[in-house]
């Protein structure tokens, strides 16, 4: 019971992430390895803020800032210098490495007696119930947010620029600037996980945000092939299915530790699970020939 | 209206594969007109409308619409004038998006794409409405998405698309390529009509003679990137289908 609500509780603050994995990936074509850098780079802000006594609002403000300068930076070397979408996130990622440990001053920050969201949250006696209201009522409000957002017309022309730049252009839509504002959103979401996670789990840390790209990619892509074995095209169940891909990773990642998996192979699992999962598609459509 | 002066465009300017894509190409174009471009394969029909439009800029020469000088203007600045309907009948709609969703943001064309909610039962009925001169159905599909419709019937969305918001100049790059031949007919039909009905000013490239000598106010040629032949109304009515053929005979 614990083990599930563990896992449904990352797998819940990871869905920042994922919904900004969705953005990028889904609605641009892009696939952002910034990711890894802005969501430590949301958990460095955190700490450093925090650890200085400074409120949680403040904190949760900046984190999302910083995430989403780190959004502009990658999108300004991608639309600007016609650098390649997927070097110029690795470059941004490795560069955040180091931006990271001068904003945390040193590779770990534990948070003992500083301001935490469950300060503001005692609705149950146990902790863990606290958190995950709270990070449902996260979710739910950034589901609503998305779900609104990519309905609007700004929305709309979010979502022909990854579909068709020659008539997005033709339309008036200036898709360098679209695809900028579309990974600064995405870079934002995640800092916002990695403000989350890092209140959870009380540290921030240099290394906390290796792979999480990977772990993105693939929970977006497990939502996905759950809704197509549906038939499922709605944007909002769509996104819906991006929360659920989070948690259903969450799960997934904790069954396998829970079997005695060494967590030294964790990140082999987490790339053979997204392997799988876009691999098999594949696999079924060439049996299927 | 639409002022080309002395426009030269190459491609891969200083390699090995370097094309004159347009070579010196002047044209002046009043408004109403209705101009035919034919032209062998490759003499620069796309690229004198890309141009036009702004997809990219001339290596020489200028462009004015309505006397303002546009040459530096990017497409998206240029779509307050312009309205498209390209070669690639995939090009001109997103595939991902539902047809009322296509032509929610073709009729923000000049407008800013805010963070409003525009698709509403009067804006479906409107739609619906323009949908139905097609008669291909669609009126009644307007949640389905675009990638599922045939290159024919997105070619056609596209032309009905290019006039939902109000523009100057209307450019056709081959609208009728990859539709059958009683589809063609119908869109060579509703373009000259919404350019009658809406006075604008158009430029529609094709390789078909018949729609060369029987659509259009006047009928220009370019052969490799140059203006060879410009037929005003009263020359073009008298063209016959025989003659126009013997122009691409090269010497
Ligand atoms: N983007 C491009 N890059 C390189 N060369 C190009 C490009 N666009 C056009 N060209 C070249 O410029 C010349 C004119 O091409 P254009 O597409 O304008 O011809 P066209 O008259 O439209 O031909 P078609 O009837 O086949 O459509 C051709 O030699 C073509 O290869
Ligand atoms: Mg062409």
């Amino acid at each position: 019971m614990d083990f599930y609500l563990s896992a449904i509780l990352l797998g819940l603050a990871y869905c920042g992430m994922g919904l900004g994995i969705y953005i990028t990936l889904r609605i641009f074509n892009i696939p952002d390895i910034t990711t890894d850098g802005s969501f430590t780079l949301g958990a460095s802000v955190t700490a450093a803020l925090l650890s200085q006594q400074y409120p949680i609002v403040t904190a949760l403000l900046m984190s999302m800032i910083a995430g989403s300068l780190a959004g502009l930076a990658t999108g300004i070397i991608h639309t600007r210098l016609k650098i390649n979408p997927l070097l110029s996130g690795i470059l941004v990622m490795t560069a955040l490495y180091s931006v990271n440990l001068s904003i945390m001053g040193r590779s770990n920050i534990p948070l003992i007696n500083t301001a935490n969201l469950l300060q503001l949250t005692n609705w149950f006696q146990r902790e863990q119930y606290n958190w995950l209201l709270l990070m449902a009522i996260v979710a739910l409000g950034l589901w609503c947010l998305i779900s609104w957002l990519l309905k609007t017309d700004f929305g709309l022309s979010m979502r022909a620029t990854g579909n068709s730049e020659t008539m997005i252009r033709a339309l008036g839509v200036n898709t360098d600037g679209m695809k900028v504002i579309g990974l600064m959103i995405a870079n934002a979401l995640t800092a916002l996980s990695g403000f989350l996670v890092c209140q959870f789990q009380q540290f921030a840390d240099i290394n906390m945000g290796i792979g999480i790209v990977i772990f993105g990619l693939g929970a977006v892509m497990m939502g996905e092939s759950l809704l197509n074995a549906l038939r499922i095209q709605s944007i909002p169940l769509r996104l819906a299915g991006v929360i659920a891909g989070c948690i259903l990773f969450r799960i997934i990642i904790g069954a396998a530790l829970t079997f005695g998996i060494n967590p030294n192979w964790l990140k082999l699992v987490t790339a053979v699970i997204v392997l799988v999962v876009v691999g098999l598609p594949n696999i079924k459509r060439r049996a299927g020939n | 209206m639409l002022n080309l002066t002395h426009l030269k465009k190459h491609f891969n300017k200083g390699t090995p594969n370097e094309v004159l894509a347009l070579d010196d190409c002047t044209l002046t174009i009043e408004k109403g007109e209705f101009v035919l471009l034919v032209g062998s394969n490759g003499s620069g029909k796309s690229t004198l409308l890309n141009l036009v439009a702004g997809t990219y800029f001339p290596d020489e020469g200028n462009i004015f619409i309505e006397g303002t000088d546009v040459t530096r203007l990017k497409d998206y600045q240029r779509s307050k004038f312009i309205a498209r309907v390209f070669q690639d009948p995939m090009a001109g709609t997103a595939a991902d998006l539902s047809i009322i969703d296509n032509f929610r943001l073709a009729a923000l064309r000049t407008k800013r794409k805010t963070f409003k909610t525009g698709v509403n039962d009067s804006f479906k009925m409107k739609v619906s409405d323009r949908l139905s001169i097609l008669e291909l159905g669609l009126e009644n599909k307007l949640d389905t998405l675009v990638g599922k419709l045939s290159g024919g019937q997105r070619q056609a969305l596209t032309l009905l698309m290019s006039v939902m918001d109000e523009s100057k100049i209307l450019l056709l790059d081959e609208p009728t390529a990859a539709l059958d031949p009683k589809s063609a007919e119908k869109i060579m039909k509703i373009a000259e009509k919404v350019i009658q009905e809406l006075n604008l000013t158009a430029m529609l490239v094709t390789h078909n003679m018949h729609y060369a000598v029987s659509y259009g106010t006047r009928l220009v040629m370019l052969q490799q990137g140059q203006v060879i032949k410009d037929y005003p109304s009263v020359l073009k009515e008298k063209l016959l289908v025989t003659e126009l053929y013997s122009w691409f005979e090269r010497p």
